[in-house]
């Protein structure tokens, strides 16, 4: 597109036609004090810090920059004395309904607000009067503080246009402005899936996980509990962040250093069971698809089910579709499972001494671990579920230097794992760690793809598909010889909602279809650091990084897990009982405003 | 879209599927038009007196449009009322005009002769009363409307005349029924 030129405090400027003028500024390293606006995602020009005086065309009002498209010839200017004035009432007017109580703020020193007003030289809190006071709304994943509320609306942008659930609004108007579900309805009791993508982007206290941390200090500090901790695939490719690392640092190494000297008896990894879910979600398509190429009945095209979000997505959304999903429980269900089972008998304990505790990049996973059926032998199979920005924080809380540890491993043996493992983080990594190991059980030999990247489902496009065709065939698999199976991977629920309306529509040309809930996976996920800049950057980054821990390892196919192979030979086969029992599970129809079950996951009732 | 629900009024006794498939015709009408659910939420609420969470399930299903946007709309809105409003509205003027030429006083005589608040309902089902930010007749202040009527230069001594007009037509209306 063709350049427009502009006048900018007097600096003649150049930027491309159709930008924005905070756009334009920031191409011309002038800089413009913003709050609402969120590149690629928040668009609205709700708070009017970012306004700018335009000298010519003369405007009567002050502009807000994030919404005024630059001109050829436009003045403007950025920061003369009505602007300073008008922006720092803007700011002490939004400072005068806001709960100040910073200190005790989860987000203070890491709050949007906050750094702005200290970047506009706010001393003072000059308009103190009626407040707009709410209840403060728990449910098990998500925090809501309507009284640190800011009502910039980036929350209801990604909820709506990002993630097409819609279950935030703006409720009143003016002063008595709110963000909530409306009607009063506590989110717990809504069909929000706790993404968490709305706390990712909150720029204030206002919506945040619901801590685990005390909880998991508990237990650690509780002698009669055995405490063991595992971190998701994609914490290892986030926590560098929470120590001022730049996005796409993979620092495996250094948390499993963090995590034992935080005090945890076993250091273990999602990522072995990462490894044993493909073995079972595999298994469970193999049988499936046989069950169809030999002309017998099955439910096609099999969902992956890691996601938890996407679990509440389509119970709340597809209820009627369910039996597509794969009955496997997600990877750190399943290893609470195992912990609980089979290495507490190992290691002499019963199963309520032992304390699960799960370091995920993700809200839902919160909600997941109080859902009332994953529990066995009358215990929960997790027990706490820490985002990666809570790990971040108990680290400098527990006054360890992580930038400054070894590179330590996992324990063995339930932290032993393979690079299929490591790509669970990113979108297109569980189907792709699936062919892996689902190809080579057909066909007997390795998926042939250079580097065994399928390279259609290697990106971060919304919906990403590929055909994989099977020949010369394994004996037992004559049936399959020839089959294209087609597949499809998503990320965010846009996408997810368009390939469950083919579905519903009986319409899906797929057999497969891996879907993650967050945009991009479990990267980006709902509990990640928030990423400094544009999120689409901090995404690709991190991408890079989990394959790259992937590369770098021998051991590239699950079912070449040594650890996992010696597990299996003493639990039984993939699919066996006490995989029914303890690694799979089942789900609940929900519908769209809960008509359809009396479960909540409220917490304040 | 949802299966109605089969609600019948508690205090009434009117069936509300009478009343749904009424505001099924509404949405139909709209639905494929851009901007129509003001039209809708509108019409609902001329069918049902007032905008219940579960109507507004309704329409947001019909239309297609998320349920929290509804609500964001419907709270928006002054007009709009998710409480159940009495057979008739009265709307007391408290814009510049109606204020300084004494509304207030008319506004407090209401409150005593139908024991009700701004905003809320009598305890008969009669009447909801509002207060209005200028309805326009300035020149009339201080104005009152009940439903439709309007009437003009207002004083506490004429409240009383006012509403028996509206309590003879329900008289009446009773009258026929009868």
């Amino acid at each position: 597109m063709a350049d427009i030129k502009l006048t900018i405090n007097g600096k003649e400027c150049i930027a491309p036609a159709g930008s924005t003028i905070l756009q334009a500024a920031e191409l011309n390293n002038i800089h413009i004090p913003k709050l609402c606006y969120l590149e690629g995602i928040h668009k609205y020009g709700a708070c009017r810090i970012c306004v700018v005086d335009q000298v010519s065309p003369p405007a009567k009002n002050l502009q807000a920059s994030c919404m005024v498209e630059a001109r050829e010839g436009m003045v403007i200017e950025t920061n003369n004395a009505r602007v300073q004035e008008a922006r720092k009432t803007m700011y002490e007017l939004l400072l005068s309904n806001h709960d100040k109580k910073c200190l005790t703020c989860a987000r203070n020193q890491d709050c949007e607000f906050q750094a702005l007003g200290r970047e506009l030289g706010v001393e003072d809190s000059p308009y103190e009067g009626e407040r707009n006071l709410q209840p403060i709304d728990v449910s098990e994943s998500i925090t809501r503080d309507p009284n640190k509320c800011i009502l910039c609306r980036r929350c209801v942008s990604v909820c709506k246009n990002i993630q097409t659930t819609s279950v935030l609004t703006a409720e009143n108007r003016g002063f008595n402005t709110i963000i909530t579900p409306g009607f009063g309805l506590p989110m717990g009791n809504t069909s929000c899936t706790f993404c968490g993508q709305c706390v990712v982007v909150c720029p204030v206290g206002a919506l945040k996980e619901t801590s685990h941390k005390d909880r998991v200090l508990a237990a650690i500090n509780d002698p009669n509990k055995h405490v063991v901790v595992q971190p998701a695939p994609a914490v290892r490719v986030g926590i560098g962040e929470c120590f001022g690392l730049p996005a796409g640092n993979c620092e495996t190494g250094k948390l499993a250093a963090a995590l034992r000297r935080m005090g945890f008896d076993d250091v273990f990894d999602t990522n072995w069971s990462a490894d044993l879910t493909i073995m079972e979600e595999g298994t469970e398509f193999l049988e499936r698809f046989k069950k169809v190429l030999t002309g017998g009945v099955a439910t096609l095209p099999m969902l992956t089910s890691c996601s938890p979000g996407w679990i509440q997505f389509i119970e709340h959304n597809f209820p009627n579709q369910l039996d597509h999903l794969s009955t496997c429980k997600s990877p750190h269900q399943m290893f609470g499972a195992v912990i609980k089972s089979y290495y507490a008998k190992k290691i002499g304990k019963r199963p309520e001494d032992m304390y699960v505790v799960s370091i995920m990049p993700c809200t839902a996973k919160k909600t997941e671990c109080a859902r009332p059926e994953l529990m066995n032998d009358g215990v929960r199979n997790v027990d706490a579920v820490l985002t990666t920005r809570e790990l971040g924080d108990m680290i400098k809380t527990m006054g360890i230097d992580f930038l400054s540890l070894p590179d330590e491993e996992f324990d063995a043996p339930l932290g032993l794992s393979t690079g299929a493992a490591d790509i669970f983080g990113v979108t297109g990594g569980v189907m792709e760690a699936a062919l892996r190991t689902v190809y080579e059980i057909v066909t007997g030999r390795e998926l042939p793809f250079p580097n065994l990247h399928v390279p259609e489902i290697a990106g971060l496009e919304q919906v990403m598909e590929a055909t994989i065709k099977f020949e010369n065939v394994k004996p037992e698999w004559k049936a399959a010889e020839g089959f294209e199976a087609k597949i499809a991977v998503t990320s965010g629920y846009a996408g997810a909602r368009k390939l469950m309306q083919q579905i519903k529509d009986g319409k899906s040309p797929y057999h497969f279809i891996e879907v993650m809930g967050c945009p991009g996976g479990c990267i980006t996920g709902g509990g990640q650091p928030r990423p400094k800049g544009d999120i689409n950057v901090t995404r690709q980054k991190r991408m890079e990084a989990i394959y790259g821990e992937d590369e770098r390892k021998t051991l590239r196919k699950s079912h070449e897990n040594p650890a996992l192979m010696a597990f299996y030979k003493e639990w039984g086969d993939p699919g066996c009982h006490a995989s029914h029992e303890y690694l799979h599970t089942h789900y609940v129809k929900r519908g769209k405003y809960n008509e359809l079950t009396d479960e909540n996951f409220v917490v304040n009732k | 879209m949802n299966e109605r629900p089969d609600t019948r009024c508690a205090t009434c006794g009117t069936d509300e599927n009478a009343l749904y498939d009424a505001v099924a015709k509404v949405i139909e009408q709209y639905k494929e038009k851009d901007g129509a659910l003001i039209m809708v939420l509108h019409a609902a609420q001329e069918i049902f007196g007032y905008l219940p969470m579960e109507l507004q399930e309704f329409i947001a299903d019909g239309m297609n449009i998320p349920l929290s946007e509804v609500c964001g709309v419907v709270s928006f809105y002054s007009f709009f009322s998710t409480q159940k409003r009495g057979k008739h509205t009265i709307r007391m003027c408290q814009g510049t005009a109606c204020y300084v030429r004494g509304g207030k006083k008319v506004v407090d005589a209401i409150k005593r002769e139908l024991d009700v608040e701004v905003g809320g309902t009598t305890a008969d089902g009669q009447y909801t009363f509002e207060i209005a930010r200028c309805i326009g007749a300035c020149g009339l202040a201080p104005a009152m409307m009940v439903d439709n009527d309007v009437y003009k230069q207002v004083n506490p001594a004429k409240v009383p005349a006012i509403l028996s007009r509206y309590e003879e037509t329900e008289a009446v209306e009773g009258g026929a029924e009868a």
